[in-house]
Protein backbone atom coordinates (compact mmCIF):
# COMPACT_ATOMS: atom_id res chain seq x y z
CA UNK A 1 0.00 0.00 0.00
CA UNK A 2 1.23 3.33 -1.02
CA UNK A 3 1.42 6.06 1.89
CA UNK A 4 3.44 9.34 2.56
CA UNK A 5 4.48 10.59 5.95
CA UNK A 6 5.33 14.11 6.80
CA UNK A 7 6.98 15.48 9.38
CA UNK A 8 8.19 18.78 10.26
CA UNK A 9 11.76 17.47 11.13
CA UNK A 10 14.31 18.35 12.30
CA UNK A 11 12.79 19.78 15.23
CA UNK A 12 13.88 21.52 18.84
CA UNK A 13 14.08 19.73 21.30
CA UNK A 14 10.73 19.91 23.66
CA UNK A 15 9.05 21.27 20.86
CA UNK A 16 5.97 20.16 19.24
CA UNK A 17 5.97 18.67 15.91
CA UNK A 18 2.86 17.43 13.09
CA UNK A 19 2.87 14.46 11.36
CA UNK A 20 0.98 14.09 8.38
CA UNK A 21 0.02 10.43 7.58
CA UNK A 22 -1.63 10.09 4.02
CA UNK A 23 -2.38 6.53 2.73
CA UNK A 24 -3.85 5.45 -0.55
CA UNK A 25 -6.79 3.31 -0.12
CA UNK A 26 -10.64 3.25 -1.01
CA UNK A 27 -11.94 3.02 2.40
CA UNK A 28 -14.42 1.21 0.71
CA UNK A 29 -18.20 1.16 2.79
CA UNK A 30 -19.46 -2.07 1.67
CA UNK A 31 -22.56 0.05 0.50
CA UNK A 32 -21.82 0.78 -3.33
CA UNK A 33 -22.48 -1.87 -5.51
CA UNK A 34 -21.08 -3.39 -8.94
CA UNK A 35 -22.92 -2.68 -12.49
CA UNK A 36 -23.86 -6.19 -12.39
CA UNK A 37 -25.41 -5.76 -9.04
CA UNK A 38 -23.19 -7.52 -6.97
CA UNK A 39 -21.92 -5.68 -3.36
CA UNK A 40 -18.96 -4.33 -3.34
CA UNK A 41 -17.33 -5.87 0.27
CA UNK A 42 -16.54 -3.44 3.17
CA UNK A 43 -13.14 -2.73 3.50
CA UNK A 44 -11.76 -0.06 5.28
CA UNK A 45 -8.59 0.71 7.13
CA UNK A 46 -9.67 -0.24 10.66
CA UNK A 47 -6.60 0.26 12.26
CA UNK A 48 -3.66 2.38 12.84
CA UNK A 49 -0.77 3.38 15.68
CA UNK A 50 2.29 5.26 15.00
CA UNK A 51 5.18 4.58 17.37
CA UNK A 52 8.00 6.72 18.23
CA UNK A 53 10.89 7.12 20.58
CA UNK A 54 9.51 2.65 22.04
CA UNK A 55 5.72 4.04 22.92
CA UNK A 56 2.28 4.21 20.96
CA UNK A 57 1.92 8.03 20.52
CA UNK A 58 -1.19 7.94 18.11
CA UNK A 59 -3.41 5.38 17.83
CA UNK A 60 -6.60 5.46 15.10
CA UNK A 61 -9.95 3.39 14.93
CA UNK A 62 -11.74 3.82 11.86
CA UNK A 63 -15.04 3.16 10.15
CA UNK A 64 -16.22 3.54 6.53
CA UNK A 65 -16.87 7.29 7.43
CA UNK A 66 -13.42 8.04 6.81
CA UNK A 67 -12.80 9.52 3.47
CA UNK A 68 -11.01 7.33 0.77
CA UNK A 69 -7.08 7.66 0.80
CA UNK A 70 -7.02 8.34 4.43
CA UNK A 71 -5.34 11.76 5.55
CA UNK A 72 -4.45 11.73 9.51
CA UNK A 73 -2.54 14.80 11.18
CA UNK A 74 -1.58 14.34 14.85
CA UNK A 75 1.04 15.66 17.03
CA UNK A 76 4.09 15.07 19.02
CA UNK A 77 6.78 16.06 21.14
CA UNK A 78 10.33 14.28 19.77
CA UNK A 79 12.33 14.54 22.59
CA UNK A 80 15.39 12.18 20.88
CA UNK A 81 15.83 11.67 17.13
CA UNK A 82 14.47 8.74 16.21
CA UNK A 83 12.36 7.06 13.57
CA UNK A 84 8.45 7.64 13.53
CA UNK A 85 6.85 3.83 12.41
CA UNK A 86 3.39 3.83 11.53
CA UNK A 87 1.66 0.59 10.41
CA UNK A 88 -2.11 -0.13 9.95
CA UNK A 89 -4.41 -2.79 8.78
CA UNK A 90 -7.70 -3.10 6.59
CA UNK A 91 -10.23 -5.40 6.55
CA UNK A 92 -9.14 -8.02 4.25
CA UNK A 93 -5.84 -8.51 6.49
CA UNK A 94 -3.85 -5.97 4.51
CA UNK A 95 -1.02 -4.61 6.20
CA UNK A 96 1.31 -1.60 5.29
CA UNK A 97 3.94 0.74 6.97
CA UNK A 98 5.61 3.21 6.76
CA UNK A 99 8.07 5.37 9.01
CA UNK A 100 10.02 8.60 9.03
CA UNK A 101 13.47 10.01 10.62
CA UNK A 102 12.61 12.82 13.25
CA UNK A 103 16.18 14.71 13.87
CA UNK A 104 15.67 16.31 17.46
CA UNK A 105 18.08 19.40 17.85
CA UNK A 106 19.41 20.03 21.29
CA UNK A 107 16.74 23.05 22.69
CA UNK B 1 -19.59 10.04 -10.37
CA UNK B 2 -18.61 7.18 -10.94
CA UNK B 3 -18.83 5.88 -7.30
CA UNK B 4 -22.08 6.11 -6.98
CA UNK B 5 -23.69 4.33 -10.42
CA UNK B 6 -24.73 1.80 -8.61
CA UNK B 7 -28.18 2.62 -8.02
CA UNK B 8 -29.28 3.23 -11.92
CA UNK B 9 -29.35 -0.36 -12.22
CA UNK B 10 -31.39 -0.97 -8.99
CA UNK B 11 -33.13 1.81 -8.00
CA UNK B 12 -35.09 0.11 -5.56
CA UNK B 13 -32.22 0.89 -3.29
CA UNK B 14 -32.81 4.67 -3.40
CA UNK B 15 -34.05 5.55 0.14
CA UNK B 16 -35.40 8.88 1.65
CA UNK B 17 -32.24 10.11 3.71
CA UNK B 18 -32.70 8.72 6.87
CA UNK B 19 -33.97 10.80 9.86
CA UNK B 20 -31.42 12.52 11.98
CA UNK B 21 -29.93 10.10 15.16
CA UNK B 22 -30.05 11.38 18.48
CA UNK B 23 -26.73 12.51 20.13
CA UNK B 24 -27.75 11.34 23.68
CA UNK B 25 -27.94 8.08 22.06
CA UNK B 26 -24.74 8.02 20.07
CA UNK B 27 -22.80 9.00 22.86
CA UNK B 28 -24.66 7.27 25.40
CA UNK B 29 -21.99 3.76 24.54
CA UNK B 30 -19.07 5.99 25.31
CA UNK B 31 -19.56 7.91 27.86
CA UNK B 32 -21.85 5.21 30.26
CA UNK B 33 -24.73 7.38 29.77
CA UNK B 34 -23.51 10.09 31.64
CA UNK B 35 -23.68 13.76 29.33
CA UNK B 36 -20.61 15.12 27.77
CA UNK B 37 -20.13 19.41 28.97
CA UNK B 38 -20.46 21.60 25.95
CA UNK B 39 -16.85 23.02 26.45
CA UNK B 40 -13.41 23.37 25.29
CA UNK B 41 -13.90 21.18 22.37
CA UNK B 42 -13.40 22.82 18.67
CA UNK B 43 -14.77 20.80 15.79
CA UNK B 44 -13.29 22.83 12.46
CA UNK B 45 -14.47 22.68 9.32
CA UNK B 46 -16.20 24.32 6.36
CA UNK B 47 -19.67 25.66 6.70
CA UNK B 48 -20.31 24.87 3.19
CA UNK B 49 -18.67 21.32 2.23
CA UNK B 50 -19.40 21.00 -1.93
CA UNK B 51 -18.37 17.03 -1.80
CA UNK B 52 -19.66 14.70 1.40
CA UNK B 53 -17.25 12.10 -0.36
CA UNK B 54 -14.17 13.98 1.50
CA UNK B 55 -14.82 16.63 4.08
CA UNK B 56 -11.65 18.30 5.94
CA UNK B 57 -12.19 18.00 9.64
CA UNK B 58 -9.81 19.26 12.35
CA UNK B 59 -10.68 18.88 16.48
CA UNK B 60 -8.85 20.97 18.81
CA UNK B 61 -9.78 20.42 22.29
CA UNK B 62 -8.03 23.25 25.18
CA UNK B 63 -5.98 21.28 27.17
CA UNK B 64 -2.42 21.77 28.37
CA UNK B 65 -1.70 17.94 27.50
CA UNK B 66 0.87 17.30 30.48
CA UNK B 67 1.09 13.72 32.60
CA UNK B 68 -2.13 15.39 35.02
CA UNK B 69 -4.40 16.89 32.54
CA UNK B 70 -4.49 15.73 28.91
CA UNK B 71 -6.57 14.06 26.45
CA UNK B 72 -6.71 10.49 25.99
CA UNK B 73 -9.76 9.97 23.73
CA UNK B 74 -11.41 11.67 20.96
CA UNK B 75 -14.39 9.97 18.88
CA UNK B 76 -15.97 11.40 15.52
CA UNK B 77 -19.94 11.22 15.07
CA UNK B 78 -22.01 11.69 12.75
CA UNK B 79 -25.66 11.76 13.45
CA UNK B 80 -26.42 10.94 10.12
CA UNK B 81 -24.35 8.21 8.34
CA UNK B 82 -25.54 5.03 8.51
CA UNK B 83 -22.34 4.29 10.35
CA UNK B 84 -22.44 6.88 12.98
CA UNK B 85 -19.00 6.42 14.64
CA UNK B 86 -16.58 8.37 12.08
CA UNK B 87 -13.12 7.31 13.79
CA UNK B 88 -11.82 7.22 17.09
CA UNK B 89 -8.28 8.60 18.38
CA UNK B 90 -5.98 7.92 21.31
CA UNK B 91 -3.45 11.02 21.93
CA UNK B 92 -1.62 11.32 25.67
CA UNK B 93 0.65 13.70 26.98
CA UNK B 94 3.07 12.91 24.65
CA UNK B 95 1.04 14.02 21.94
CA UNK B 96 2.38 17.85 22.75
CA UNK B 97 -0.96 19.12 21.24
CA UNK B 98 -4.39 17.87 21.55
CA UNK B 99 -5.39 18.33 18.06
CA UNK B 100 -6.19 15.62 15.54
CA UNK B 101 -7.67 16.37 11.53
CA UNK B 102 -8.50 14.10 8.95
CA UNK B 103 -10.83 13.74 6.30
CA UNK B 104 -14.77 12.63 6.64
CA UNK B 105 -17.67 11.29 4.32
CA UNK B 106 -20.83 12.82 5.11
CA UNK B 107 -24.52 11.66 4.31
CA UNK B 108 -25.39 14.85 4.03
CA UNK B 109 -26.17 18.09 5.97
CA UNK B 110 -25.67 17.51 9.82
CA UNK B 111 -24.09 18.61 12.64
CA UNK B 112 -20.63 16.65 13.28
CA UNK B 113 -19.68 16.08 17.12
CA UNK B 114 -16.33 15.65 18.82
CA UNK B 115 -16.77 13.53 21.87
CA UNK B 116 -13.32 13.82 23.79
CA UNK B 117 -12.47 12.00 26.97
CA UNK B 118 -9.66 13.88 29.20
CA UNK B 119 -7.30 12.02 31.70
CA UNK B 120 -9.49 12.71 34.67
CA UNK B 121 -12.23 10.34 32.86
CA UNK B 122 -15.07 13.11 32.10
CA UNK B 123 -15.89 13.56 28.76
CA UNK B 124 -16.38 17.21 26.77
CA UNK B 125 -18.30 17.31 23.50
CA UNK B 126 -17.93 20.26 20.63
CA UNK B 127 -20.17 20.14 17.08
CA UNK B 128 -19.58 22.29 13.90
CA UNK B 129 -22.24 22.50 11.52
CA UNK B 130 -22.22 20.85 7.56
CA UNK B 131 -24.10 22.09 4.94
CA UNK B 132 -23.54 19.33 2.42
CA UNK B 133 -24.53 19.81 -1.32
CA UNK B 134 -23.54 16.79 -2.51
CA UNK B 135 -23.98 13.54 -0.10
CA UNK B 136 -21.00 11.25 0.14
CA UNK B 137 -23.45 8.42 -1.72
CA UNK B 138 -26.64 8.70 -2.79
CA UNK B 139 -26.86 5.01 -2.08
CA UNK B 140 -25.61 5.92 1.52
CA UNK B 141 -22.33 5.38 2.91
Amino acid sequence: MLARIQVASPVRRGQAMEVRLLIQHPMETGFRYEFSGTSIAKNVIHSMSAEYGGRVVFRARMGSGVAANPLLQFWVRPDQSGDIRVVWEDDQGVKGQVSARIEVLPA
Amino acid sequence: MLACVGWASTPARAQAPPANLDWAQLYGPFTGGSNPTSERVRVVTPRLADNGLSVPLAVRVDSPMTEGDHVRRVVLLSNRNPRPVIAEFELGPWSAKAEVATRVRLNGSQEVMALVQTSDGRWWRGTAEVEVTESACMDAS
